[in-house]
Parts: C-alpha cells; structure tokens; sequence
C-alpha cells in the first residue's frame, strides 16, 4: 500500500506494543496447532479459553505482553496432557532429542530429528 | 548468514517443545504439517482488519445491512464470507453520539478473529486487560482518544462464546461515498474501540 494511510496506530503507547502478531516461527506453529487441534474437535474453543486464562492469570505475566505465546505453548501443553494426548515427560523427551539435533547439525542444514545422536526408530 | 554463532545449531527451549508436540502429534495422527503451515499463512496474510473494515463499511453504505448487523452479527457478517472457526456468536455494538463502545477480553484474550485477524500485543498484554475495564477512559486518552466528559463509554468483555465488533460513527464529509472508500477509513482500532473511524482527507 503506498497510499497514506488515514488510520493512525495507537502512537502513544510506547514503541513495540504494535508488532507483528508473530515474534517468532514457533509461535505462529503454537497458535495452529490450537486451531487444528480444535477443527479436529479435540476440545472446545471454551475448554481452551479456560486453559489459557489459567495461565495469563498466573503471577509474572509481563506487561508488555511478549510471553503471551509462552503462556499460550504452557495452556497447550497442560490440557494435551490432561486429555492424555502428549504426556509431559513424552514432551520433554522428545524435546531434548530435537535440542541435540539441533546441536549435531551443520550450520545452515536443516535440523532434522534423526539427526540426533540419540536417534532410535520412531516409537 | 546472520546466526550469532557458527559451528551448530540452537534451538530454544520454546521452539524445541513446539517442534517436541508437532512430532507427537503428528506420529498420532492428530496434525497434519502441512495444514499447519496453512493456517499460518491465512492468519499471516489472509484474515485481518481489512476484512472487518468491508464490514463497517457496508453498514454505513446500506441501511439494510447495518440492520441486520445489529440483529443478528454472526449472520450478517457471515454472508460476506467471514466465518469464525470457533463457532462463536458476533456482536456489533454501535457508537452512537451518546455513547462509545470499547472491547476487552479479562479472561484472556478473545477477539473476533474473522473480522479483525490476530489481536495486537497490547490487546493481549495484562494493561489493557485490566485497566479497559476499570478507567475505559484513561486508556482511550492514552491512545490519544479524548471523548467529550459527556460521552458514556461502555465495555465490552469477550469470551469464548461471543465476540464484539466496534461500528464506529460514520465520519462527516463523506456522503455518497463508495464501500470501497468508506473502508479505507475504517481502522482496526476504531473496530475495537481504541479509535474513531478516519477523517476523509
């Protein structure tokens, strides 16, 4: 759009409380799998609007909102464990398997799971 | 390449728990990667404020639509193509002189993503989730939006279930003006409240 604009930004919050709805690729990946896990029909919109409000209200959310995603991967995590579909310890397995592919690959390959050392046949 | 480092990679611990859940979930069959990849795109660049904005735009135009739009938003809005996914129900709420409507969601953060996209960080960030509420009007000011002292301001808080669509007051200056040009005057933020419409220029 080269146009001016007639819409103004909220100019007098301080700077960087407009950014992009995405800061980085994983929360973008966090949000759909919310959406396609609900389209699935796994839960609700309203069991998830309740997971994530528990998180939000926890003490320590910041200010300026930049955890938000980090609350929303939290609420995520609890109610795929609470309806048995990602046990935490599975999650953090597997976690720690894609951080040590992620060490053993080349700089600018990219990170593949079997790249880790520890890598055993798909359970 | 502009990594801080270069002998591996790194991954951080948010990044490798998302990637952790995509696997599993994948492995069970209950994602597809690809139909991730979609739903970011749309939201990305697909779905946003212009969408709502046609909305507005179309209620200031026709006398028809903007009653129906007060009757029955979700059908309204629908019939344009714009569908939530959450099985949500629509409000539009209607500035009048009198009266200047504001949305909130203090559970969390819900937003009528079929209309308005994704909600900005400061939608989402604990300020205005708590103060929208309590000094609706110290907020508007400090998104440069005075109202008269006159002007009653009222709050709308969202939940998952029903969701607020701001129809700000139709500019002055602007009769027998086009959808199309109505639209462009129509801000995200005038659609949740934090605004008023622009001003033909």
């Amino acid at each position: 759009m080269s146009r001016p604009e007639p819409k103004r930004a909220a100019a007098d919050l301080p700077a960087g409380l407009d950014a992009p709805v995405f800061a980085e690729p994983w929360q973008a990946e966090a949000f759909a799998m919310v959406v396609a896990l609900h389209d699935r029909g796994l839960f609700s919109w309203g069991e998830w609007a309740q997971a994530l409000s528990a998180e939000v209200k926890k003490p320590g959310a910041a200010a300026d909102g930049h955890d938000y995603y980090e609350h929303w991967l939290a609420a995520l995590e609890g109610l795929l464990a609470s309806k048995g579909l990602a046990a935490r310890q599975d999650v953090d397995a597997m976690a720690h398997a894609w951080e040590r592919a992620a060490h053993a690959t080349p700089h600018g390959k990219p990170i593949l799971l079997e790249n880790d050392p520890e890598f055993g046949p798909a359970r | 390449m502009s990594h801080d480092h270069d002998h591996d990679n790194e991954l951080d611990p948010f990044a490798a728990r998302v990637r952790a859940l995509e696997t599993i979930l994948t492995r069970k069959g209950l994602i597809d990667p690809a139909a991730i990849d979609v739903i970011v795109d749309t939201y990305e660049t697909k779905i946003g404020p212009r969408n709502g904005a046609r909305v507005v735009a179309k209620a200031w135009h026709d006398p028809d639509f903007a009653d129906w739009l007060r009757r029955d938003a979700t059908a309204a809005i629908e019939s344009l193509s714009y569908t939530g996914r959450q099985g949500e129900h629509m409000q539009a709420v209607f500035n009048t002189e009198d009266t200047h409507n504001l949305v909130v969601c203090t559970l969390c953060s819900c937003y009528p993503w079929s209309v308005l996209g994704l909600p900005p960080v400061w939608y989402k960030a604990p300020p205005y989730r708590s103060r929208a509420v309590i000094d609706p009007r110290g907020v508007l000011e400090e998104f440069g939006l005075t109202l008269p002292a006159e002007t009653k301001i009222r709050v709308w808080d969202s939940t998952a279930e029903l969701r607020y669509l701001v129809v700000p007051l139709r500019p002055e200056g602007t009769d027998g003006w086009s959808e199309e040009q109505l639209a462009e005057l129509v801000s995200r933020d005038a659609m949740i409240g934090t605004a008023r419409a622009g001003q033909p220029a």
